[in-house]
């Protein structure tokens, strides 16, 4: 099961990519309004895109990328049928991962 | 080993308050995970030390090949729609700072040889501020930047 939505589309030569995690990208400064605890980070780092077992981009990301991450990126060739896989990692070492293919 | 790390944890949770929670979130980071999370320029408080950090150098170039796409004004911090483009060949990684957060690195994305350098996401703005991109090419580092008017701060404070 993967909670990724991903969309991806081939036109003149370039594949885009649009896709929707799910995750609270708690950035670890904020605090508990009744407690004044912290809440403990937790968040994607690390967001790797393959096209046909080929990594197209690796993000690196911090707790500054809005809860629920959207993400678009575009590579060079695709075609319709081929497979396009996210994989996410979150300091906790949680991951999930999800394909879709390219339309 | 378990042990050790939970050391860490307990040394995160009871420093934070003193030291400050930017602190306790770096060791709370399972480092041995992910090897190449570049976790001081994530915690840099300056753009500056930031890219010097990721990149080994901050020294930038503004320039027209780096386009950034952003809301003149957000009406919510918590939520800043953020595209970058270059029409710059070889382009090897993009990176996006909010300058006026606390630790600015938003994020850096890695091209692979088939990458367009085109990306978009959606970052949080303490406060009204630039966003800057920088594209890493062969010659060197290339930045351009957006004022975004920040209404409601998105980072808790």
């Amino acid at each position: 099961m993967s909670n990724i939505k991903i969309r991806a589309k081939a036109t003149g030569g370039v594949t885009t990519v649009k896709s929707l995690m799910s995750h609270e990208m708690e950035t670890g400064l904020r605090k508990d309004k009744d407690t004044g605890e912290p809440i403990p980070a937790h968040f994607i780092q690390e967001v790797t895109a393959k096209w046909k077992d080929q990594t197209v981009m690796t993000a690196l990301w911090s707790g500054g990328i809005s809860k629920n991450p959207y993400l678009s990126f575009k590579f060079n060739g695709g075609e319709p049928g081929d497979t396009v896989e996210i994989t996410w990692v979150d300091n906790k070492g949680a991951t999930e991962s999800g394909t879709a293919e390219i339309s | 080993m378990i042990d050790a790390k939970r050391r860490i944890l307990l040394k995160g949770s009871l420093g934070a308050g003193a030291v400050g929670v930017a602190v306790s979130a770096g060791l709370l980071t399972p480092g041995a995970v992910l090897a190449d999370w570049p976790e001081a320029a994530f915690a840099a408080d300056s753009q500056a030390a930031a890219l010097s950090d990721l990149f080994g150098s901050d020294a930038t170039e503004a320039s027209d090949k780096v386009k950034v796409k952003a809301p003149d004004i957000a009406e919510n911090g918590a939520v800043v729609p953020v595209t970058v483009e270059s029409e710059v060949e070889n382009a090897k990684a993009i990176s996006i700072i909010a300058s006026g957060n606390n630790t600015p690195l938003i994020a850096s994305f890695e091209l692979g040889s088939d990458a367009v350098p085109f990306v978009s996401t959606r970052i949080k703005m303490a406060k009204t501020s630039d966003v800057v991109a920088v594209v890493q090419t062969d010659a060197g580092l290339l930045s351009a930047s957006k004022s975004v008017k920040v209404t409601i701060g998105g980072c808790g404070g």
